[in-house]
């Protein structure tokens, strides 16, 4: 897909006259300095990728085929100890189990509201920047922020929401029902609620974006062709946004399914691991079992790559994004 | 994803459906798409509205249960600094800027070469720059912090800048290869024919131009790497409090037994400020960064 950006960018004139080899000199050095040109420009990109990105996967894959104990020390390789005492754990499938549910769910849902709400915030209104400006605050505020403001919101005896729903008569303060992180479904849901909440700024954003590259004259040749609203916006709108709604969708399921400060702040997984998707798992083992723990990234690691490719495959994405 | 420039290229340009709302007279249906839309707004703001209160809210209100606190008591927000949270800010400011200053140092230079020019590999590059947005930290901590055991432990603050700039380069190089991409390579030529040299014309032409993209890649940056938690979280343990950005700092505020919410929710408060401002300073640009960085 990048070779198209090379065929539409033009590649400069010979500039301005000055033959290529006149800083490199000709001759065979000068052929070896040439091609080492691009290297001067992008190496130090692929320098950096490669010390803080690329090398730690290895080190993560050498260490889960490693025995190495709770103080750090490394007792060498142990093949797949690791692996085999990860799988042999009881909580395992319920780990993976709910990150599929916490996964999918929140991705749904959140691309389903920010339909909505990029539609909403695409009409014109008095205000609206306004409006959009205060839909930005839960992308500009850390989500690990957020997380503890519901965390506090939702305690048992003194939170504003639990507050609320007792005003409104559903919830008594301080009672069990009113101590909704302290049950591991209740926590779950609500805990989804908050990914979901920190997920609609960026994706309505996105979608937006989208919206506003389809252009106004679509829009009056559909009217003119008396296409009423639903129409226009199942046999225009969203096949137009397909490209937007693609990357919005991929870029959140690699956000969810890695997604650590919501759990971490307002359940640690807790109680036991009953609210540990795959990524708190993995955080919980890390100090006592580091093998494990590294084991576990590796799993997550391809399931990412696994799902992100299934996805792209589904939705015939070169043909959508790529041109 | 990938792209083609010559979308691209309209990306910045907003269509007439993005123009401002007209001065005329309003509609029935404005009015209700205006009340819903504020409904909305006060929705997403109040979560924050609520940080703001508690940290306003006098310790022994906490457990008084209400809306708004009694009395307003603002010295949670002159006591956080005995805590030091001062040294946690300028931590912060140290990670965070390290980070957008190293991605502007990596990411120009190659976004730019490879809007350019056609060289072998270019391909290849970009392909490796698109795969790293699926990687994230929290996939490969264990590996990120063995990596960095095995430095023999840099300071966290130069470990958390590596790291920032490193997860945070593939969409400033994405985002700046677009906009150069959409500057046509004829201004930068007549600049070179008038007598200015390639970097004359770069200095003069093209960055001014792509000057846009530039300042909304390294805002995104720099809030990705004021905000991080889960890295900073692992690499600071232990870490004295001046090597402890914000983030884990106001964990910390999170006892095993109590929790100091004054403290956590007005730390919040002014590690948010910043932010906020920010934002408000690309606002306009989030669209058509968005555009040009991952939509098109």
């Amino acid at each position: 897909m990048s070779d198209q950006l090379a065929t539409e960018v033009p590649p400069l004139a010979p500039r301005g006259g000055r033959p290529r080899g006149r800083i490199l000199g000709g001759g065979p050095l000068g052929t070896v300095l040439r091609a080492l040109v691009p290297l001067a420009w992008v190496g130090p990109a692929i320098a950096l990728i490669g010390v803080v990105v690329l090398w730690p996967v290895v080190v993560m894959i050498q260490t889960s085929f490693k025995n190495i104990d709770s103080i750090g020390f490394d007792h060498g390789y142990t093949g797949t100890k690791n692996y085999d005492a990860l799988f042999n754990r009881s909580e395992l499938v319920g780990v993976i189990e709910r990150t599929v549910v916490w996964t999918v769910a929140v991705v749904v849902v959140t691309m389903l509201i920010s339909l909505g709400l990029a539609q909403l915030f695409n009409q014109r209104f008095p205000g609206r920047r306004v409006a959009r400006w205060a839909l930005i605050a839960p992308w500009a505020a850390s989500v690990m922020m957020t997380a503890v403001i519901f965390r506090w919101a939702l305690d048992g005896s003194n939170g504003v929401i639990n507050i609320f729903l007792h005003d409104l008569g559903l919830v008594r303060l301080g009672s069990n029902q009113a101590d909704w992180l302290g049950r591991p479904t209740a926590a779950l849901i609500w805990m989804m609620a908050v990914a979901v909440f920190v997920s609609l700024p960026f994706t309505t954003y996105a979608l937006l974006a989208g919206l506003q590259t389809i252009p106004a004259d679509v829009y009056e040749a559909s009217r003119v062709d008396g296409a009423g609203k639903w129409r226009t916006y199942w046999s225009i709108t969203l096949p137009l946004l397909r490209p937007a709604l693609i990357v919005a969708a991929l870029i959140n399921i690699i956000n969810v399914f890695n997604s650590f400060p919501i759990i971490w702040e307002m359940t640690r997984g807790g109680p036991g691991y009953k609210t540990a998707t795959s990524t708190l798992f993995m955080f919980q083992l890390k100090d006592a079992y580091v093998g494990q723990a590294a084991a576990m990234s590796v799993f997550n690691f391809v399931l990412v790559i696994l799902v992100v490719l299934l996805f792209l495959r589904m939705t015939n994405w070169r043909e959508q994004v790529g041109d | 994803m990938a792209t083609t420039t010559a979308d691209v290229a309209t990306a910045p340009v907003p269509s007439r459906r993005a123009s401002r709302p007209s001065r005329r007279r309003l509609t029935g249906r404005q009015v209700i798409l205006a009340f819903v839309a504020y409904v909305i707004a006060m929705v997403f703001l109040l979560p924050y509205a609520e940080m703001v209160i508690t940290a306003l809210r006098p310790k022994k209100e906490l457990l008084s249960p209400g809306y708004f606190p009694q009395h307003w008591d603002f010295s949670n927000f002159t006591s956080i600094w005995k805590l030091g949270f001062g040294a946690n800010i300028l931590a912060s400011l140290e990670v965070a800027g390290g980070a957008t200053i190293l991605v502007l140092l990596v990411a120009l230079p190659a976004a730019y070469y490879t809007a350019r020019r056609r060289f072998r590999g270019r391909a290849l590059f970009l392909l490796l720059v698109l795969s790293t947005q699926m990687f994230q930290p929290a996939a490969m901590l264990v590996g990120i912090q063995r990596e960095f055991i095995s430095f023999g432990l840099p300071s966290p603050i130069l470990s958390l800048i590596l790291v920032n700039a490193g997860f945070n380069l593939a969409f400033a190089t994405w985002i700046l290869n677009a906009y150069f991409s959409s500057i046509p390579a004829e201004l930068e030529e007549a600049a070179m024919v008038d007598g200015s040299g390639r970097l004359g014309a770069l200095g003069r032409i093209t960055l001014p131009l792509a000057l846009p993209g530039i300042v909304t890649a390294l805002i995104f940056t720099f809030i990705g790497a004021w905000n991080e938690f889960l890295v900073a979280l692992t690499l600071t343990l232990g870490a004295p409090n001046s090597q402890t950005p914000i983030t884990p700092a106001i964990n910390s505020y999170i006892g095993q037994y109590s929790i100091d919410w004054g403290h956590l929710f007005a730390g919040s408060v002014i590690a948010t400020i910043p932010v906020i401002i920010l934002f408000a300073v690309i606002e306009g640009k989030v669209v058509s960064g968005l555009t040009a960085g991952s939509i098109k």
